[in-house]
């Protein structure tokens, strides 16, 4: 049977494919989850309330305000509103620090190559044709600065360091006299897991791997290098997995937080 | 209870034509269990289409000459079990679609042969001993050997849209030379610099990352993660970063050793 004349190599318009699998959902999923996460960060980073939990004598503190530079709650470096703060724009400590994390996430190797395909169809999926006929790839700018990845790396590690620091806290309860107990909650346990989620997702860093001695050639000379190597690269072979994992549950953690010091959901906790 | 052996008819859409163009041919053919597509092709080839032109060789996962794109999805066409696709529809078979056609599912594939041609030799450093040898760390080998598995089967240039779709065969080598690429530059005992040749001649920066290539490997090689990424890595520490050409001031290179005279 013919099925019309067609030259080879095919030059296939956008989405035009012979694939007979979902080759959308995966896409689609990216989209939907990735797009969902930022408007809701997005919301939250602007509004500047309900980001820690201190009512019945609990620490915890949101991780899209953590470390909290100059804010209102208790966990602040330094309390109050910059004076240099334009008018205009609305204060939320988070507007401060989340630029940090949100560049690890868009430059992150994992990341770059889903949202091209989920957002930008270069391509829409492995084999499937592309909207447009020129490509400058990350060969040129303005994907040059892709580069930049591994000074976000750095700053990372930094904020990962704040986060654990939160999660030790999580678990120190103030009681009514002003004495400082150990005890466990709900939220030490969001803030605990949120920690480790997003520790093996930066840890697990394409620009970490290479920094610790992926660049070396010589790593067998080195055993303590190469264990460190061999721990980043173990986390890197599911690297996509943690990016996940930590992408939700960082949202989760907010979202604890907030309806917590709402009012809408209660801390179950214990203090020992 | 005795295995029967059981047969069902299916259709093979097989595209029939070479540069002038061509079109899709249905053919219909018994298969059994265990067959594979190639086989299935084989049969049509001998019963009804002595002309269809398909380039094969080992039948074992391992020549890398039987590549085509089944049901939209590079694959080898020996590895592929009719089993495992849906047969209540045609199965489409199609050539490559990065390389130019020369008869049905055979493709030229020469332009690989010219890039690799391009590429730095291994160049190894003076040897270690008296005797000619050299002395390595077994994981230094082992980083290095998964890209040796290659088979040049060429599915990973064909899925990688930089080369199917853009055609940026002037600008960029492709996955598959950029694990060969990986496998001189991350050796021990290798000195030659291909850094420049990366950023300037092969367009590293031309892969965005979409891991097509890692997924139709039949050999299994990690190629974005271990070899492509690595080597996007190495060329930022060289031309993008900074701080690391500060260092480089401070603690000069180590000049490469000279290449051993053969």
């Amino acid at each position: 049977m013919a099925e019309g004349k067609v030259s080879l190599p095919v030059v296939r318009g956008a989405g035009e494919t012979s694939r007979t699998d979902l080759w959308w959902l995966e896409p689609l999923v990216v989209f939907v989850v990735f797009a969902s996460f930022v408007v809701y960060a997005t919301w939250a980073a602007f509004q500047g309330n309900h980001y820690y939990l201190d009512k019945q004598g609990q620490n915890y503190l949101s991780p899209f305000y953590s470390p909290e530079i100059i804010g209102n709650s208790p966990h602040a470096w330094i309390r109050g509103k910059p004076d240099w703060w334009p008018g205009w724009l609305v204060f939320s400590p988070a507007l401060l620090i989340l630029g940090g994390p949100v560049g690890f996430r868009m430059t992150c190797y994992y990341y770059r190559g889903a949202y091209y395909k989920a957002f930008w169809a270069d391509p829409p999926n492995c084999a499937v044709g592309e909207p447009r006929g020129s490509y400058l790839g990350e060969n040129t700018w303005p994907l040059l600065i892709q580069n930049i990845h591994r000074y976000f790396l750095y700053i990372a590690l930094i904020f990962i360091a704040f986060l654990a620091w939160d999660a030790i806290q999580a678990f120190i309860f103030t009681n009514a006299a002003g004495n400082k107990r150990f005890g466990i909650g709900v939220g030490s346990f969001v803030l605990t897991l949120n920690v480790i989620l997003l520790g093996g997702y930066t840890l697990g860093c394409h620009s970490l791997r290479h920094l610790v001695g992926g660049g070396c050639d010589e790593l067998g000379k080195s055993p303590t290098q190469k264990s460190v190597y061999d721990c980043v690269s173990c986390l890197n072979e599911y690297h996509m997995v943690w990016a996940w994992c930590s992408l939700f549950w960082v949202g989760f953690s907010d979202i604890y937080v907030r309806l917590c010091s709402m009012g809408i959901w209660t801390d179950f906790h214990f203090v020992f | 209870m005795a295995e029967t052996a059981t047969t069902q008819m299916v259709t093979l859409r097989i595209w029939r034509g070479d540069a002038n163009g061509g079109s899709f041919v249905d053919y219909q053919t018994p298969v059994s269990h265990g067959m594979v597509v190639l086989d299935a092709v084989h049969q049509v080839q001998a019963t009804q289409a002595m002309d269809l032109a398909v380039r094969w060789n080992c039948k074992a996962g391992k020549c890398g000459s039987c590549s085509a794109e089944i049901n939209g999805n590079p694959r080898l066409m020996c590895m592929t079990q009719i089993a495992h696709l849906p047969t209540d529809q045609p199965i489409t078979i199609e050539p490559i679609q990065a390389f130019p056609s020369i008869k049905d599912l055979v493709t030229d594939v020469s332009w690989n042969y010219e890039v690799k041609k391009r590429i730095k030799p291994f160049q190894p450093r003076e040897p270690d001993a008296a005797d000619g040898t050299w002395r390595m760390e077994q994981a230094d080998v082992d980083r290095v050997q998964e890209f040796r598995k290659c088979i040049e089967c060429f599915l990973c240039q064909d899925v990688c849209h930089v080369l199917r779709d853009h055609h940026k065969h002037a600008e960029f080598i492709g996955p598959r030379f950029l694990v060969h690429v990986a496998a001189l530059e991350m050796h021990p005992l290798d000195t030659a610099d291909r850094l420049e040749d990366l950023k300037d001649r092969d367009g590293v920066g031309y892969c965005n990352i979409t891991k097509c290539c890692t997924k139709v490997c039949p050999e299994h090689i990690t190629i974005t993660d271990n070899a492509i990424i690595p080597l996007k890595e190495r060329v930022v520490d060289e031309y993008y970063d900074p701080l690391m050409m500060l260092w480089r001031m401070i603690f000069p290179k180590r000049q490469p050793l000279p290449m051993v005279k053969p």
